[in-house]
Order: C-alpha cells, then structure tokens, then sequence
C-alpha cells in the first residue's frame, strides 16, 4: 500500500493517488495531519535562508501501520508519501530519489503552459509515472 | 451534362461521371452539342473561368483520362476506379484511412504524389482536383459508412460534395492528414509545409523556440478543452522545456488537427510525431523557405492546392479559386478566415481575378473548388474555428521570450515589409484585421498599403483601430490589454469594420504594377485613415463611456441585491 499526494502551497491538493486504492479515506486522513507536521517543520526553519532548507523531510511521523514522508519544493509545493511500515526494504534513498522524481515530473507539469499553477493535476504523464513508481513501491 | 454523364443515373459523380462531364463542358465550351457523342470529338480543354492559369495543365490529365475511360461503361465505375489507380498518372488518391476496403496497388505512390501535386502548376494537377473530390467523396462516403465503400471512394466529387461537406472537412483533414502508410499521425508534405508557415508565423527563426504562452494563445485558439491541449502539449513538448521547436510544434500542430477531426489522443506521442522523426523530415520544407515568397499559406493536405504556392503560377489560379470560392459565400467566416490567410502572401493583383471569376465558374467547377476549399480548409478551420467572430488569427499577442522583437512579423510582412511589427493583412475577413504591433510604424504600413492596391480603406481601419484600441483601452477586453502591450493588436471587433478577404490579403509582395500608384493612393489612405481614426476614437470613447455605465448599473444591482438579501426574511434552511 503506498500513497502519494501533493499539495500546493496553500495547502490543499493538488494530486491525490493511492495504490491500491481502498481504503483512500484513511490515506487522506493522515495525509492531511501530516500537512501539520510538515508546516511544523518549514516553520522551524524559520530564519534561515530558503535555500538552505533541504526539500528532502524525511520520516514525518511513524504510525503502527505505516510511515509519511515528505517533501517540500521552494514554492511551498508539499509532496506527501504514505508507505506501508511492513515495506522494512524500502530504505531513505530510495524515497529520496522517488521525491526527486516526483519533483521532476512536477517540473515538467509546471512548463506546460496550460497548466495552471494551483489547479489539480491531470497530466497523463504525470499519472503513468505516479503509477509505476507507487508500484515499485508495493 | 449531368444527365448526359451518367450522374443523373447514377445519382453521383464518380470518377467515370466526371470525366465525361468535363469533357462534356468542352464539348459545350467548344460549341459541340452536348451528347456523348461529342466527346469523341478532339476537344480543346474545359475552361473554367476561375482558373486563371493552368486550366490547360490542370485539365489535360483529365482529358486524357477521359479518353482512356470513356470505353468503360458507367456501370463499371468500380472497375474505373482501380482502373484509374492502375494508370500510373491516376493519382487516385487511396485515402488509406478513410477506405480501407479499396486498396488500389499503386495506392502509395499515387497518394504519395497528391500531396506533391496539389498545386496546380504541377502537371498532374489536373489529376489533383479530381482527387480533391474523391478526397471528399471518399471521406464522406467514408463516413456514410458506405455506399461507396466499393466504389474506391468514388463518390460524386459534386453532388455528394456539396451535402457532405461538412464530413469532408472533417475527413479531408483526417485523410490528409494520413499517409499511405494508412498512419494518421504522419504528416504530410503540405501539413508540414503548413505548420512551418505558421511556426514562422509565431516565431521567424526557424531554428529557435516558440514559446510556451506564444503556443498557448495559438493552439488555445484551436477550441480544444485546455486539458486536451495540456495533454497536447505534454505528449509534443519531449524536452520539457516549456517551449516548441519546430518539431515540436509540428508534432503538437498535426495532434490539434487530429483531434479535431475526431481522432482520439494518443497516449504516448507516436513515433512519427517524435522529434527527431520530424527533424529529419523537416529539412526538405526548410529548402522551401526560399518559395516563402510566393507561398499562400498552404493547407494540410486537404485538396487546397496548397502547394501552388511552391508552384509558381499555379498559385495565381489557385487564389482567384480560393477567393472565389470563399466569396461564393459559401463559407462561413472561418472558410474565410482561412482564405484570407491562405491568401495572404497572394499578390493583390489576383484579388480581383477571384472576384471575376467566382460568377464566372460553372457549377461542376464551382462545386468542387469549394468541396475542395471546404476540405482544405480543414485545417484553418480547426485553428481559427473560434476566429470567425471574435478571436484572431494565431498570432503571438504577448512578448515572445524567444521571438524577441521581430516575432511580430506575420508571415505576411515577411514577404514584402521590412520587419517591424508590421501591419499584418491577413487576418480573415471576418475578424478585424490585426494591425501590426506598433502604433508608431502604422504610417508606414499606410505607406506599404498602397504597394498593395488594397482598399484603402482596410488599412486605415487597421492601422486606426488598432490605434483605438491602444488608446481606448477597453476595460471588458482583456485580450486587447494584452495586445496594447504586445505589437499584435488585437482589433476590437467593434472597432475594426470588416474587412473583405481580397482588402484583408496581408501586405503582400509589392508588385510591380502596384507600386506606381503608390503616392496618389497614399495620400487618399492616409486621408481615409484619419477619418477612420476619429471615428474609431469616437467609437472608442463611446465604448468606455458605455463600459464606465455598465459598471455603475452593476453597482446599483450588487447593492439592491443586498438590500434584498437584508430584508429577506430570514429563509429556512
């Protein structure tokens, strides 16, 4: 069970993806009070420079069933992962790098110039790349 | 001459019907009588009026043709049609797509030359017109799901033409736009030629970028959803980079025309589409920027016979037949937008030429120019549908990243005026034309006009409304906000009179025979243009004013709206 979402900056979502996806209403539950956790940890920054600010979170929090990671772009553009904690192989880097390709693939949503910044994401493209990675993933 | 083809019989004209009809209206022309007797007879060629040059070029494939058909009996028309496709000079086209059922064997070749014989300066061009109708039957009949699916998409070029036309439009493009490798997403040589002009038309420089808002008006202006164009643009923009190459952009273009015409959208960019496919195809158009000149804009594939452009004098018969057509009125605005466009690099001295001629076309001609003219236009229409009436032509509005200052030349200026935002003609009749970008450089667009025996009058309202527009600044327009900022103007409907296709005809090369007139025609433009001017000033002053009251009477309603919401009793959930 993985669980990907991202969220704009004024936090609401921009793309939700659940695989597989029952049970989505818990993934979004908890996805959404990691937003918290999240703004907890853009907040404790605080003065210092945007740039030095990783995007990378890490381990937001950890539940029984499962683990949140999270990601932040220097637009305030959260990315949220839920994995299964019972997914013991899956280690940092690899969330790491599937942040980054996240990222890119958000990049290249952003240089499409009918894309709205702020609007939800329909990007076929985007969808195919969510898919493939989430099920690397399960 | 129909009863006596066979097309009364028969009920359509196929290829047989035709043939014979035209050599009939030799027979006719010639002062035979008309009976089939008489085609036996040397005659000279047909003569359509609309047709100013290569009548003879063009119909003496047909000719021939007739007498190669003429033993075969109406009733073989099937066996015509492979027939014909045996004959290597037949171009019947086999449109791969639209009816799959026939396949003539020579079908790649043929189909392979149409798209190069389109003008009409070609010496198969006679064949090409005859294509166009089979073009359209055959999509039409296609879409009939039918009738003709035997009958090789030997559907009445004519008859079936005129009701079908809107089918053929649509399949014309759809054929076109397929190639004998019954691909849909391979472009053809006219398509590509077409989509490099209106890359030019956004973006001079061939080797640079169009940039992503530069795309998104012009593709925005095709009427596809947004997401649709999104997923356009994603399957076409490879790199990501947020802006087209020429590849690219023809990749994204023929995508356009391709859902336009009723193709779903791939999921992934087929191979043809890629890049690098492209680029590799790309290069023999780029050898045809030399012909720039004398372009008219060409069509994708549809049986317009855009390459007349590449053909020299073809191109002079091939705008009287567009205007003509276009004139005929049979189009809507669109049509004419895309006539206008097509014309535009045409010299002025053909204007006329289509308005003559356009009475002059008999009706077998008539009707398939225009199926062609339909068909053909295909592809504007799917550009400017939403153009007719308020939406200008694809033109970049807003600074160009890339384009930099001289995007703003049309494809029009290029031709003839030195770059400068430049007052591009073109923009169908129906639209306003743009005027070009600089409110500064309108006198000397004013001046160019003359060079371009266009009515005087158009410039002016072009160079004065756009002029209106800047200063007017209606509030309700945020396009033209945008414009005041960017050298594209876009002119108010309001402002701009409507301009006929042959005065909207950009600012083409400055003939010769033009240009003697040019300072006594100056002075009578510029005069016109200041009357214009006042008006549109007027005009202008009269839209803000009305615009300032529309606000105000919307004030009053939001506020009696909340006086009634507050004395609304309290409604129960």
């Amino acid at each position: 069970h993985s669980h990907c979402d991202l969220f704009s900056s004024q936090n609401y979502p921009l793309y939700i993806r659940s695989v597989p996806t029952e049970n989505e209403l818990k993934f979004h539950y908890t996805v959404h009070t990691s937003l918290d956790v999240v703004d907890e940890k853009i907040s404790a920054m605080g003065k210092a420079l945007v740039d030095q600010r990783e995007l990378y979170l890490g381990l937001l929090y950890p539940t029984e069933d499962y683990k949140v990671y999270g990601y932040v772009t220097n637009s305030k553009v959260k990315f949220v992962m839920v994995v299964d904690s019972s997914n013991t192989a899956l280690r940092d880097n690899e969330i790491r790098s599937m942040f980054r390709k996240l990222h890119n693939s958000y990049t290249d949503i952003m240089c499409n110039p009918f894309y709205n910044p702020g609007d939800r994401i329909h990007s076929r493209a985007f969808d195919t790349m969510v898919n493939s990675m989430m099920m690397q993933v399960c | 001459i129909t009863e006596v083809c066979g097309a009364k019989r028969v009920g359509y004209f196929g290829p047989a019907q035709f043939y014979i009809a035209l050599k009939l209206i030799a027979a006719a022309q010639s002062g035979f009588p008309v009976r089939i007797e008489s085609i036996k007879n040397e005659l000279p060629l047909p003569r359509f009026m609309a047709l100013k040059n290569d009548t003879d070029v063009r119909y003496g494939t047909p000719a021939e043709f007739h007498g190669v058909k003429f033993q075969v009996p109406h009733a073989t028309l099937e066996k015509n049609s492979y027939k014909r496709t045996d004959e290597g000079d037949i171009q019947e086209p086999k449109s791969p797509p639209m009816s799959p059922i026939c396949s003539p064997p020579a079908s790649p070749s043929t189909y392979q030359r149409i798209p190069l014989t389109y003008g009409y300066g070609k010496a198969r061009s006679g064949l090409e017109q005859q294509h166009g109708a089979p073009y359209e039957v055959r999509h039409s009949t296609h879409q009939q799901d039918g009738s003709s699916s035997g009958n090789y998409g030997a559907k009445s070029a004519l008859t079936c033409s005129t009701p079908n036309r809107s089918l053929s439009v649509e399949r014309e493009q759809q054929d076109s736009s397929t190639q004998y490798s019954d691909d849909p997403w391979r472009i053809t040589e006219e398509q590509r030629d077409y989509y490099i002009n209106q890359f030019r038309s956004l973006q001079p420089d061939l080797n640079a970028f169009i940039s992503g808002s530069v795309a998104k008006n012009f593709f925005t202006k095709s009427k596809l959803p947004i997401p649709e164009l999104s997923h356009i643009w994603e399957l076409s923009d490879v790199d990501c980079d947020g802006a087209l190459t020429l590849a690219e952009f023809c990749a994204a273009f023929h995508l356009v025309v391709a859902r336009k015409n009723g193709y779903q959208l791939p999921e992934t960019l087929p191979e043809t589409l890629l890049p690098e496919f492209l680029q590799a195809a790309c290069l023999k158009p780029m050898l045809d920027c030399a012909l720039f000149e004398s372009y008219s804009e060409p069509l994708p594939g549809s049986q317009q016979p855009r390459d007349f452009s590449r053909t020299e004098k073809s191109s002079a018969g091939e705008v009287p037949d567009n205007s003509a057509l276009l004139q005929d009125g049979k189009k809507d605005d669109k049509q004419a937008l895309k006539v206008s466009t097509t014309l535009k690099t045409i010299p002025k001295e053909f204007q006329h030429l289509t308005v003559k001629t356009a009475a002059q076309e008999p009706n077998a001609f008539r009707a398939r120019p225009r199926s062609r003219s339909y068909s053909s236009t295909s592809i504007e229409d799917a550009m400017k549908k939403g153009e007719g009436p308020p939406t200008p032509p694809p033109r970049p509005q807003k600074s160009h990243s890339r384009a930099s200052s001289l995007d703003l030349n049309k494809i029009f200026q290029q031709n003839t005026q030195a770059v400068r935002s430049g007052w591009l003609p073109p923009p169908p009749p129906a639209l306003p034309p743009r005027p070009s970008v600089s409110q500064t450089e309108q006198p000397s667009e004013v001046e160019l006009h003359p060079q371009m025996n266009r009515p005087p009058s158009q410039a002016e309202e072009n160079s004065s409304a756009k002029k209106e527009v800047v200063l007017a600044q209606p509030p309700s327009k945020p396009a033209r906000r945008k414009l005041r900022t960017e050298a594209q103007g876009l002119e108010t409907p309001e402002l701009s009179p409507t301009i006929n296709v042959t005065s909207s005809l950009p600012a083409v090369k400055p003939h010769l025979p033009v240009q003697k007139q040019s300072s006594k025609q100056k002075r009578a433009i510029q005069t016109a243009i200041r009357k214009n001017k006042e008006a549109n000033a007027v005009l202008a002053r009269l839209n803000s004013e009305l615009q300032q009251q529309l606000k105000e009477v919307h004030k009053e309603r939001i506020a009696l709206e909340t006086q009634l919401e507050q004395l609304r009793p309290v409604t129960v959930l």
